[in-house]
Parts: structure tokens; sequence; C-alpha cells
């Protein structure tokens, strides 16, 4: 795949948040059509990375540079780097009470097209990717989240993933909190977002989305680091060993 | 950005709330009135007003008896008692006419009123969805029409002074039951001067289709509005009657204190629904009471923008079994303003029922209570009781309290409650704002959505309405 063209370039990313680097220096490339895992322990700063990479206020980038299709997007508020074509599934999504599924897609997907852009489309685009994430189409007018179960969330997560179709999306522990059948449809979900043109980067502590996702590089983070790096077979290996083989390996802790 | 700048940006936006209600509800008009008294309050003034309606003696004395409680009675203890204390009796005219007589038609109104209604949108609302129009202008209504329809099935929806003048009997045996001039001080005042507002009646199983409205519209300076509404819902009959109220903004303060009594007899539905977006130099001191009997149902729709202080606690009496009531109140508290909002239900009678749900925003430094009381009697059982509180803060100024009060004197009641207090916080901005919402958006989407619960019992009109005021007040964020 080395000809495809780089979608996504971190360069020596640190982060902090209250003070504290919890990120300490991620360089990552990601080219269009490729899967990438980043798997670690609880602490290690994945989830920290990902939040800063949105532009998550709590999150502070001190220093290195962050690329989506040669764009810097470092400078761009939440919002320009979602119309950019960055997108972040949250491990726990917020309720938005008062505001159904449907109307919140449709300000969304407007935010993207424009103000002027034809819309005609939305509804059966909705109707489409809902069925295809087994939602339930009264869910199109209930409240974002509000009183969801964790599967339903995710789902739902993807679900936005979906319609607004980004170049580069960021799935934060989107396979915790899931029963089989729930990660089965996530899981088939992603793959049918998932095209030569897009990227993805799994952050994830465990290795059975995995399974389901096929991961064209696996990546350890380990105390705000990517520590090692390899192909699928690395996750199977943490699987089994868990991640006291890479700390002894590496000399480096979990935590930050 | 860190959380504080957050806000502070946040603040900056909201404190545009309203900021265009000067041109939209706030322009004054050039007056010529037919009478306007002098300034305070008397028994000679009293006199006056009963004078110069004509009214029957009975009417007289019960305001000067009223006028008399008024004097005697302290000022609520609760509230906003600073904001109460400011409040200058001697400086308010109780008293302005400002027309000979009331209008049928449009035209015939002098220029300058109809032109203020004509802004607010009043004889379009009525052509389009109306059954009847109701126009009150400082202490009188000016303008009244109903549909032919509803006359023929005997609907009588007439302002107070001619309901009064045209059904002497029927006011005379409703006037004040529900609540009575010693109720409080404010009931008293209103009792003792009270004028305009609505009477209506709807005979026995007659269905009002379409909604009354009636708009209550200030324009002098120091002005007092003290209408007075009577509604009588009949057998099995139903209606739906709407208010709407604005005024000019000015810089010393002006005083609007109703008095509002619903009856609904057996198996009647009566829906009251307010939309008032006051100017900020306002104290609107409203006392709004139902009586519903047996299976009967009473539901308040209120919904209080603008203000400067607002104290309206919507109450229902279940006095027969099977009755049910439910209030639905929202308030927005901007710079300065308190609303102290709130909900009264009396269980008096078994398997009745009741839902309170409470939404509040304040803003910058606005306060918005929830002052609510539930009593339950002894004789009341197999009663059920729904609580619900919610208030959104936007910004670290802005201040909530809620004060709920339940008394239930019998063991035979399911009882749900709940209160949160909620942040428009970064954390939700954060989300829709990674959809690609810009935080404008976002923050509108999530003030809309917090008050859909509300606007989705609105007739559309003024759903739509009042989405659009909601969107000027957080205009500026909207760009």
């Amino acid at each position: 795949m080395s000809h495809r063209t780089t979608l996504f370039e971190l360069k020596d990313i640190h982060v902090e948040v209250e003070d504290k680097e919890v990120v300490k220096g991620v360089s990552l490339k990601v080219k269009a059509g490729e899967v990438h895992a980043i798997m670690g322990p609880n602490g290690s700063g994945k989830s920290s990375l990902s939040n800063a990479l949105m532009g998550h206020p709590g999150y502070e980038i001190t220093s290195g540079e962050a690329y989506l299709q040669g764009h810097s997007i470092l400078e761009m508020p939440p919002d320009e780097r979602s119309r950019a074509g960055l997108f972040l599934a949250f491990q726990y999504p917020l309720a938005v009470p008062g505001v159904t599924v449907a109307n919140f897609l449709r300000a969304a997907l407007k935010a993207h097209r424009g103000p002027e852009a034809d819309m005609s489309d939305f509804r059966r685009l909705l109707k489409r990717e809902m069925a295809a994430l087994s939602i339930d189409p009264s869910f199109a007018t209930r409240y974002l989240n509000d009183g969801f179960s964790g599967g339903e969330k995710k789902r739902v997560e993807i679900l936005q993933m979906s319609v607004l179709n980004p170049k580069m999306a960021l799935l934060d522990e989107t396979d915790s909190g899931l029963d089989i059948d729930a990660l089965k449809t996530v899981s088939g979900g992603i793959n049918r977002f998932h095209n030569a043109d897009n990227g993805i980067l799994l952050v994830t502590h465990y290795q059975r989305l995995l399974n389901y996702v096929q991961p064209d590089f696996v990546h350890v983070m380990l105390g705000g680091r990517l520590v090692k790096s390899g192909g699928p077979e690395l996750a199977l290996k943490l699987e089994e060993n868990g991640y006291d083989w890479v700390e002894q390996e590496t000399g480096l802790t979990a935590e930050v | 950005m860190s959380e504080s700048e957050a806000i502070r940006q946040q603040n900056a936006d909201l404190s545009r709330l309203n900021e265009d209600y000067a041109t939209r509800y706030g322009f004054r008009d050039p007056v010529d009135y037919f009478h306007k008294g002098a300034r305070g309050l008397s028994h000679e003034v009293v006199e006056m007003i009963t004078r110069m309606k004509n009214e029957p003696r009975w009417m007289a004395e019960r305001r000067h008896e009223a006028l008399d409680i008024f004097y005697a009675k302290p000022m609520p203890k609760w509230g906003n008692t600073k904001l109460l204390g400011e409040i200058d009796f001697d400086n308010i005219y109780y008293f302005m006419k400002p027309i000979e007589n009331q209008q049928a038609s449009w035209d015939d109104v002098p220029e300058y009123i109809r032109k203020t209604f004509d802004k607010l949108g009043i004889p379009e609302a009525e052509k389009n969805f109306l059954g009847g129009v109701s126009a009150q202008y400082e202490s009188e209504v000016v303008y009244h029409s109903m549909k032919e329809d509803l006359k023929k099935q005997g609907v009588i929806f007439l302002d107070m002074d001619s309901g009064l003048r045209e059904h002497e009997e029927i006011v005379r045996k409703y006037f004040g039951t529900v609540i009575p001039s010693t109720d409080n001080k404010f009931a008293s005042l209103n009792t003792a001067v009270w004028s305009g507002g609505s009477f209506i009646y709807v005979p026995p199983g007659v269905d009002v289709k379409i909604p009354l409205q009636a708009y209550f519209r200030i324009n002098a300076e120091n002005m007092g509005q003290f209408e007075r509404t009577l509604i009588i819902a009949d057998k099995g009959s139903r209606v739906h009657y709407i208010e709407g109220c604005t005024a000019p903004v000015y810089s010393t303060d002006s005083l609007h204190s109703a008095v509002v009594e619903l009856i609904a007899l057996e198996g009647a539905y009566i829906r009251y629904t307010t939309i008032q977006n006051w100017a900020r130099n306002i104290y609107n001191l409203v006392t709004k009471r139902a009586t519903a009997h047996k299976n009967a149902t009473v539901e308040w729709v209120d919904g209080n923008l603008g203000s400067r202080l607002t104290m309206k606690y919507p109450c229902i009496q279940l006095v027969g079994e099977g009755a049910r009531g439910e209030i639905l109140s929202v308030a927005f508290a901007g710079v300065d303003q308190h609303q102290d909002a709130g909900a009264k239900v009396i269980h008096a009678a078994p398997r009745t029922s009741s839902r309170i749900t409470s939404k509040s925003i304040s803003k910058d430094n606005g306060r918005a209570s929830y002052r609510g009381l539930v009593k339950v009697h002894k004789n009341a059982v197999n009663t059920k009781v729904s609580v619900e509180c919610d208030a959104l803060l936007i910004g670290e100024d802005a201040r909530s309290d809620t004060y709920p009060t339940m008394e239930i004197d019998n063991e035979q009641v399911r009882v749900e409650h709940e209160a949160r207090v909620s942040k428009v916080a970064e954390e939700q901005l954060f989300y829709l704002t990674s959809r690609g919402l810009s935080e404008d958006e976002a923050r509108l989407l999530i003030v809309n959505g917090f008050m859909e619960p509300f606007t989705k019992e609105l007739p559309l009109e003024y759903a739509v309405e009042l989405n659009r005021l909601i969107e000027l007040e957080m205009e500026g964020s909207i760009g």
C-alpha cells in the first residue's frame, strides 16, 4: 500500500491535561485505506491523544504537528476539524435532551455540506444507515443518547460516522461495554464505512474488536508513547500475554 | 480555550439576549387617552374606576373592601423581597382608558394602537388560526371579536367589563371564588382596581376547537395593568385560551398584576397557555388558580420571558374525584432578571392526578427559582403526583434555586419527584462541535432541546414564535 497517499500524520505530539503531560511525543502516519490500532492499558494516554486531536478544550497540545490530507489541523476549532474530515467516536457519548437524533444529524450534515446544500436525500440516507446498524427506526425521533444503553450509544456514534462520512475516523474504545452481538453489528458498521480513501484509528484496551475489524498496523502505547508497532499478530500477543512483557522489554511503565 | 475563557465567551454571546427587545416590542406610542387618572392609590381612585365603568354596587363594595385588605396585608415574605420593597405604589397609574368604546373592527381602533397590534402580529394570527381575539391596551380592551359559529354555540368570550355588564349573574356567582381578595396582597390589589381581562363561558358539551386569545399591552410608563380573567368551562366542554404580553422599555418600573380564575366543571377541559415577554422594567406579580371538578382537566402552560421580577405560581385545586391537573412552566432569566415561578396543586378528592414540569434557564446574573407546593389531603386516596424540575445554567454567575414542598396526608399516593440542575457544559459543546456545528449553533441546539418539552405543547405558530424568541435571545451567537 506504499503507493497510497498519506491521509493523516502526527509528528511528535505532546498533550497536557491540567498541566500534566499525558502524551509524550507520538508520531504516526495513516495512509488512505489503512486501519491502525493503538492498544494500551488504562492510563497510557490513548484516550487523551484522541480527545486532543479532535480539539477537546481540556486537552492541550503543547507541541507537535498534525496534518489531515496535508492541512495542519491544530489551529482549527473542533467544528472546523470535523468539517475538514476528522471524526471522533466517543468513549462516553453525552446525552443531549430534547434534540432528536434525526434533527441533530441533519444539523451536523448541513454544517458539513454548507447552508445552501440540498438536504432532500437526508431522510433516505439516515434510514439506510440506521438499518445497516440494526438501529430501530424509532431512534430517529429519540433524544440523542438520552436514556440509551451503552451499546445503543456506541451504535449511534457509528451511525454519526456513517452519515458524516469523514476522511479519518478516530474510534475511542468503541468496543467497550458491548455484548457480542452489538460488537458484531458495530464492527460491521466500521467495515462498511471503511474504503480505500479513508482511514481509521482504533483506540482500544482489548483485542476482541480487532477480531472483527482487521487492522493493518498495531501500535502499543505505554506511558504516553507508542513503544512498539507491528501487524495484527501483535494484538494477539497482547491478548495472550498482557502488557507486562512490553513493559519489561521497553523498561517503561503503563501509567503516564 | 480554558473553561473560564469559554464561559466568558458564552456570557458575551448571551449578553445580547433579547437586546433587540426595544425595537421589536419596546416601541412606545404617543398617547392621547380618553382618560388618564392621577398617580397613586386611594378609595377615591377605586370609586372613580367603578363609576367610570358604571358597575353594580356589589362590585364597588368588593373593590373597596379589597383595598382595605391590600392596605392591611404585608408584602409577601418569599420571592424577591428586595425587589418587592422597591415598588412605589404611589408612583403608579392605576387606571388609563385609551379610548371611549371598545371596537369590533380593527379599522375603528385608533391608528397608533392598531399599528401596535399589527407589529405584534395579532390581526394576522386572528385571521389564520384563532377563534376569537381580545386586545387590551393599558387598562381596557380596545378590540374584541369572536367567530360567529362560536357565538351560535353559546360560547361567551368578552372582556371582563362587558362580561360583568352583560352576564352579571354568572360573574357574581364565580368572581373571587377561586382567588378571594384575602389570598395575597397582589390579589387584593387586583380586586380593588381590576380592569379588563377576559370573561369566558363555554356551555355544556361545547368543544371550542380553535384557541381564543387575549393580548395584553402596556404602553405608558409607570402603568399598572390589573386585568382580571374568569373562565368557566361547563360540564363536558373544552376550551384552549392563550395570552401574550409585551410592553415598551422605560427606565422606571411598571406593574402587571393580574388575577386569573378558572373553573372546570364536571368532565370539562381547560388549557391556559401564556407566552409573556415583558420588558425588563415590568414587575409581573400574577395570581392564577383553577378549580377542577369531577373528571375535569386543567392545564397551565406557562412561558415566562422578560420582566424584572416575575412571581407566579399557577395553581390547580383538584376538588372532584378523578380530576387531573398539569402545569408546565418555563422561565428564562437573563441579565438582572429574577423569575420566581412555580406551581401548586391541591389534591382534595380521591383518584386525582397531577403533573408538574418546570424548566428554567438562567444566564449571566439572571436568577430562576422554582417554588412549588403539592398538597394531598387525607381523603385524596389513590392519587398520583409527579414533579419534575430542570434548571439549565449558562455562565458562571447564573443562579437557580428550587423550593419544592410536599404535604401528603395519606398513604395511598404515588409520588415521583425529580430535580436536576445542569450547565451548558464544555463537554456537551465539545461533543456537538466535534460533529461540525459551530459553538453558537451547538449552544442554541442545547437550549432549544432543553425547552422542547414545553414548545411541543404549544400550537405550532407559537412554538415557532417561541423558538424565534429564544434564537433572538441567543443572537450574536448566531452571526
